[in-house]
């Protein structure tokens, strides 16, 4: 029955939307391009025709106000969704994101809460270059009192959208057009993915690969080729970068005793630091080898094809980082 | 004869080549051969040519997504450009910015980015360099009419104003922000009149009619040169291919919202015939001549193709060559 239903990432975001909306009137959807398939794909699809341009709204480039307003919207007793068709835009919506809602909550003695979502899509690739390409999560998960999460697989991106609405804080939620197409059973009934949790992806016992969004399936197809040279990689799905699901992570790194950090950011002072770090920390005794990092390098995002080939980390800079180790 | 031959000449000249140039770009990008996201100029270019004519090279210009015309009007090197868009070594960018990120210091183009409005303050910097120095120089911020809605234009209008920095807001209203007609986007008034409450000169101008848009650039330059800028123009337009690439089209699905008839309606008012019509109308130019402009200019877009193609793809054991300087 419904559990073989088979959906796409980006309509299983949209089937989130669609039921969030459908459940609870204070729910809406603020941002450029909603109307449009110009930016959000198929993701906003329907929304507009059924819940109208009160609760759907398309907007002028004004990121800024557009992302205060959400924010002041959720002050005012809203559950806000605003989407940012592409990361890179939010940096002008810093201020509303970071100074305010994350702040908000706890400089005024938990008197407000703040549940509001803040959506940004990781768009790269393309020769788009440095400014259409960014994935910021690990500034955003170096806030305090902001959630960010990041779905890996159609079932996620459906239950973690449901989760990052129906929370009392502010989320960022952090898609990949990357991702938009893979597909998989997702329940039709409306259901939320804990926040806080990470999934093991694969088990295995010999090296922990962790993971999050597009990495996920770049950390899986390497465990598959390693699994044919006889290494058992676990793949650990983050899911939610903050808050990290720590003892998930410490315990399939005292099992297997070798870590490996995939992530889509930048290597230094981000996502990738921050779980090295952890396991550094927490499991020290457990490391047979020095934990190391998969990420992307401390360069901007360069225009070129070719240039583009050599920055972004695949499946086989996963492998070749578990041999390093082994 | 109110404008100089050679200067005909030249506004004909320049809008020609951004003409022929963008238009050699469609059948590559339709091929899949240039792969960079291209938000082409064609239609537009009596903006560009009209403002950069009125300029010295030792003036400043900052672009944003849709930056090919600027550059090329400005002086950068066509042969660049081309390499550029390419995202080869030889590009302006040395391949590593590609389409939206243009640039000729030795031309006073300064650079050009897509975050919409994002560099309105760099060219506000530029000014206000200008007017620490008081070396006379004068910056130009082209943006479009979605950018209005971007709070750091707004802020940097006011800091211009206050200081009365040397500084041409120079809006190209082509009536649409990707999928958003500009009606959408804010109430029906005249986009210029956004200048008017921080005490900022402005007016709109026909982007089409190049000798026009010399002009109102002419009188914009003189004032900010005189210490009495800065001045905010709106010049009506519009681009004649999609907001990306040559049409609007997401995944086989054609989206471009716009009437045909609105289309129709502009492609009458084409910048290059106004001119070129001009030319042969007063007797200035005869066909021959225009038609040598343009097989000169064919050459040269022909020339500049053939270079970007055999031009070295960046090497990636520097990809990370120039993150520091
Ligand atoms: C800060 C930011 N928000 C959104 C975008 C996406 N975007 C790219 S171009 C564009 C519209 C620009 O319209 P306009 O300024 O009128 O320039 P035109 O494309 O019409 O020349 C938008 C919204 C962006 N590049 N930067
Ligand atoms: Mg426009």
């Amino acid at each position: 029955m419904s559990s073989h239903r088979i959906l796409s990432y980006s309509l299983a975001i949209n089937e989130a939307l669609h039921q969030t909306m459908a459940a609870d009137p204070a729910v809406f959807l603020i941002g450029q391009g909603v109307k449009s398939p110009w930016y959000v794909g198929n993701t906003a699809q329907g929304l507009r025709e059924r819940f109208g341009d009160e609760r759907v709204i398309d907007t002028p480039v004004s990121e800024n106000a557009m992302t205060g307003a959400a924010v002041g919207a959720a002050l005012a007793g809203m559950r806000p969704v605003v989407v940012h068709p592409r990361m890179d835009f939010m940096f002008y919506a810093f201020d509303p994101i970071v100074n305010e809602a994350a702040n908000w909550h706890y400089m005024n003695g938990g008197r407000l809460p703040v549940p509001v979502v803040f959506w940004g899509i990781i768009n790269r690739g393309g020769e788009q270059a440095a400014q259409h390409s960014q994935a910021l999560h690990g500034m955003f998960a170096h806030v305090p009192g902001l959630k960010v999460v990041m779905p890996a697989s159609p079932y996620d991106a459906k239950g973690l959208m449901v989760a990052a609405i129906q929370d009392r804080n502010p989320v960022v939620f952090i898609d990949d057009r990357w991702l938009y197409r893979l597909e998989e059973p997702v329940p039709e009934e409306i259901y939320a993915v804990e926040i806080g949790r990470a999934r093991i992806a694969r088990v295995g016992a010999d090296v922990t690969i962790t993971a999050s969004s597009f990495m996920v399936r770049e950390a899986l197809q390497a465990a598959e080729l390693l699994a044919e040279e006889g290494v058992a990689a676990e793949v650990v799905d983050l899911r939610t970068i903050k808050p990290l699901d720590e003892a998930a992570l410490l315990a399939s790194v005292r099992k297997t005793g070798r870590l490996v950090v995939a992530d889509g950011g930048w290597r230094s002072f981000g996502a990738a630091a921050e779980i090295a770090a952890l396991a550094a920390e927490r499991a020290f005794d457990s490391l047979r080898a020095p934990v190391v990092r998969v990420a992307l390098p401390d360069c901007p995002a360069p225009a070129s094809a070719v240039l583009e080939k050599a920055y972004y980390r695949t499946g086989e800079d996963i492998i070749r980082a578990v041999r390093g180790i082994l | 004869m109110k404008y100089r031959r050679e200067l005909l000449k030249e506004l004909y000249l320049r809008m020609l080549r951004i003409r022929l140039c963008e238009e050699a770009f469609v059948e590559p990008i339709l091929t899949g051969e240039v792969r960079c996201p291209c938000h082409l100029y064609s239609g537009e270019e009596g903006v560009a040519v009209g403002v950069c004519a009125a300029l010295t090279e030792r003036d400043y210009v900052f672009g944003n997504h849709r930056s090919h015309g600027h550059y090329l009007a400005k002086g950068g090197s066509l042969p660049e450009m081309v390499a550029e868009i390419y995202c080869r070594e030889n590009g302006c960018s040395r391949g590593r910015g590609g389409s939206m990120h243009l640039i000729a210091p030795e031309a006073g183009m300064l650079g050009a980015a897509p975050i919409v409005a994002g560099t309105v303050s760099l060219a506000l910097g530029a000014a206000l360099a200008s007017a620490i120095r008081r070396d006379g120089r004068v910056a130009v911020s082209f943006f479009g009419d979605g950018a209005t809605g971007e709070g750091a234009l707004h802020e940097s209008m006011n800091f211009a104003a206050l200081r009365k920095l040397p500084i041409i807001f120079a809006c190209e209203n082509n009536y649409y922000a990707t999928h958003m007609p500009v009606r959408e986007c804010r109430v029906d008034r005249h986009i210029f009149e956004i200048a008017t409450p921080f005490g900022i000169e402005s007016r709109q101008v026909e982007g089409n009619d190049v000798l026009a848009v010399y002009d109102a650039a002419t009188a914009a330059v003189e004032k900010c040169r005189q210490g009495a800028g800065p001045v905010f123009l709106e010049f009506l337009t519009y681009r004649y291919r999609g907001h990306v690439g040559p049409d609007d089209n997401i995944q086989g699905e054609h989206t471009d919202i716009r009437p045909p008839e609105e289309i129709d309606a502009w492609m009458k008012k084409d910048p290059l015939a106004l001119l070129g019509d001009y030319l042969l109308a007063q007797g200035l130019f005869s066909p021959g001549e225009l038609d040598g402009i343009r097989t000169e200019v064919e050459a040269e877009v022909r020339e500049a193709f053939i270079f970007a193609r055999a031009s070295a793809h960046p090497k990636t054991e520097e990809l990370e060559r120039y993150v520091f300087a």
